[in-house]
């Protein structure tokens, strides 16, 4: 792994299990990111996340490799009951993890009383999108490090990263939020199960496929989201990628089923001041992070040594998906 | 129990000029609101249309009656609209903070923080609360436990709750009016004023479902908890918010104050609301901690 100066970019990575982590790691990662196995976390999904004893063992075993694990706890506390987030806040800081990932004014609130010495970084659920909202969460809570969430340009991101003193990180690879995060209640409009609170989002609890006439029809709670002819492939009928219909025309109205590609964007990200780029996927399979997470170590390492990027492209990892820079090209709006 | 206030939520929707001032001027002389919010929170682009007449609006709205609050932008990113925002904090009338980005400009002054705001436990409201929130407007998505459970934290603060029109779902930097047409935020025209209650999103299996309105996303159904107004003011809520639709809001007003003052059943005037907006199903899924396009009979 190359050592990290104060000009490099840093290699944030998912990991949905124990083995993910330590493939991760074992593949280059600088940092991974991970949760508790409940709630607390955005990606509550059957299966995944960590328990205390895996997440003791997890934090060794990237200490011992020079790496930092953050724990993310980025759903919003439910009232009347924030003991599960603030035990996961306090289990994270007596397991010495290098960070934790917050969005809830009233959990950063209690991290920064109970464990100053515990470093905030501030989720992307928190979708602080303008010098302002991170100076904010600065001044409040002595957040060092801030997620900026999908709706920024790359020139925005220069913009704010010039204009504030913490940290920023930004999304480079991976499954591409079209809303802006911590701000949708699609999921829980069709299916009473909500990003914010609960940690997921178009559950698969809430899924059925129905054939008809000759096509499948994908749906979500009461709603259909696709329907897929034959020579089509199917998709996982995800809200906003779905397909509807309006008086205007039909078709895939808020985003393509796409997900983001901003490797030709790293030297632009570099220069524009970032600290971190971060890989979506805590759900993805290990063969996928170990893919992903390499392509991305030899990408950094060239641009960190002023060298040309040798990958030419991670379209097979995007599952036969096409990829989109997203936000970060202004005309995606 | 103390009396319950009725507020109108800002216009959601890119409505022509004319609509805009007629609407505010009936619901300055007719309308039993307590509160108005007024401001535009989706687009900052539409703000210049009205914003040379907003002084004679508010103006009117206050000889009405009414307390008038400015509501902020939800998701600001430009500078330019960084500077409306810091222009906004120094106007006399309270502000609704719709985004972060607003607390820090008004400096600890009494505001209201708006639905936009992720306000989903006591421990946020009073953090809130201490950094000069007067009231706070929850998110649409809360179930009823927590409300009551942040309504009981904070006595101190007013509780206001999406009682009627659209829920707003999400919001993106992306526009969905001009992507559907063909163009990009930056060369919208302005298409989305064709569509004054949101254009309408069907499932191709026309299921109504949700409504886009520019970079926003919202419900197809009308939120309405005209049947919840007793449990929400026994909790300790203190206002009720109906959001702006075409319909007739002085009526839908007026049909939610004989409810909180006890002149209407609940069960009649949820089939008088039927009859003012008659062409959209009802919801109140998530007070009811379901689905939120459910309409949940008690």
């Amino acid at each position: 792994m190359t050592a990290i100066d104060a000009q490099s970019l840093e290699l944030v990575c998912p990991a949905g299990t124990p083995a993910a982590l330590r493939t991760a790691i074992d593949a280059g990662a600088d940092a991974v990111y991970c949760g508790f196995r409940d709630e607390t976390n955005a990606r509550n999904f059957p299966g995944l996340n960590f328990s205390r004893d895996e997440m003791r063992a997890s934090i060794d075993y990237a200490h011992a490799r020079g790496a930092k694990v953050l724990i993310a706890i980025n759903t919003f506390a439910r009232a009347g009951d924030p003991g599960p987030w603030r035990h996961a806040i306090d289990d994270a800081s007596a397991l010495a993890a290098d960070a934790v990932i917050l969005a809830d004014i009233g959990l950063l609130s209690y991290a920064a009383r109970t464990h100053p010495g515990l470093r905030l970084h501030l989720s992307v659920q928190a979708a602080a999108a303008s010098s302002a909202a991170i100076t904010y969460y600065e001044k409040a809570f002595g957040v060092k490090r801030v997620v900026l969430p999908r709706v920024l340009s790359l020139a925005e991101i220069a913009l704010v990263t010039r204009s504030i003193s913490c940290e920023t990180e930004t999304f480079a690879f991976g499954g591409l939020c079209v809303m802006t995060e911590g701000r949708c209640s699609l999921s829980s409009y069709a299916t009473g199960k909500s990003p914010n609170i609960n940690g997921v989002c178009s559950p698969a609890s809430h899924v059925s496929y129905r054939a008809d006439s000759g096509s499948l029809v994908s749906r979500l709670g009461d709603f259909t989201i696709n329907r897929f002819t034959p020579d089509q492939p199917v998709g996982y009928p995800t809200l906003c990628k779905g397909r509807f219909k309006t008086t205007v025309g039909e078709g895939y109205l808020f985003e393509e089923p796409v997900s983001l590609d901003a490797r030709p964007l790293l030297p632009g990200l570099k220069k524009a001041g970032v600290r971190a780029i971060k890989i979506e996927g805590r759900q993805r399979s290990r063969a996928y992070i170990k893919a992903v997470v390499s392509a991305f170590r030899e990408s950094l390492d060239a641009l960190n040594g002023g060298r040309p990027d040798p990958i030419d492209s991670l379209a097979l990892m995007t599952e036969g998906q096409t990829v989109t820079a997203g936000a970060y090209k202004k005309a995606w709006r | 129990m103390s009396r319950i206030s009725l507020t109108l939520g800002p216009v959601l929707f890119n409505w022509s000029i004319d609509r805009w001032s007629d609407f505010y001027a009936r619901i300055a002389d007719e309308a039993p609101i307590d509160i108005v919010y007024i401001g535009e929170v989706v687009c900052s682009k539409r703000q210049p249309f009205f914003s040379g007449m907003l002084p004679d609006v508010i103006e009117r709205l206050e000889r009405g009656g009414k307390s008038v609050i400015l509501s902020s932008l939800a998701l600001p990113t430009l500078e330019r609209e960084l500077r409306y925002c810091a222009a906004l904090a120094d106007a006399s009338q309270m502000v609704e903070v719709n985004d972060v980005s607003m607390i820090p400009y008004l400096d600890g002054r009494p505001h209201a923080i708006g639905p936009f705001i992720n306000v989903y436990n006591e421990a946020t409201a009073l953090f809130l609360a201490d950094g000069g929130a007067r009231r706070i407007v929850l998110p649409p998505e809360l179930p009823m436990p927590s409300i009551a459970a942040i309504a009981a934290a904070a006595p101190e603060t007013d509780i206001e709750v999406w009682a009627f029109g659209r829920i707003p779902l999400a919001v993106s930097a992306r526009c969905y009016h001009a992507r559907l047409h063909g163009r990009t935020k930056d060369s919208c025209q302005f298409v989305c004023e064709n569509d004054p209650d949101g254009l309408r999103v069907d499932t191709l299996d026309d299921e109504k479902f949700l409504a886009i309105n520019g970079v926003q996303t919202l419900s197809h159904s009308y939120c309405n908890l005209i049947c919840e107004t007793r449990q929400l003011r026994d909790i300790g809520v203190s206002a009720l918010r109906l959001s702006p639709q075409t319909c007739d809001m002085v009526a839908v007003s007026r049909v939610f104050r004989d409810v909180l003052d006890d002149h209407c059943d609940p069960e009649h005037a949820l089939r008088l609301l039927r009859t003012i907006a008659p062409d959209t199903a009802f919801s109140n899924g998530f007070v009811h901690n379901t689905d939120g396009a459910l309409y949940v009979m008690e």
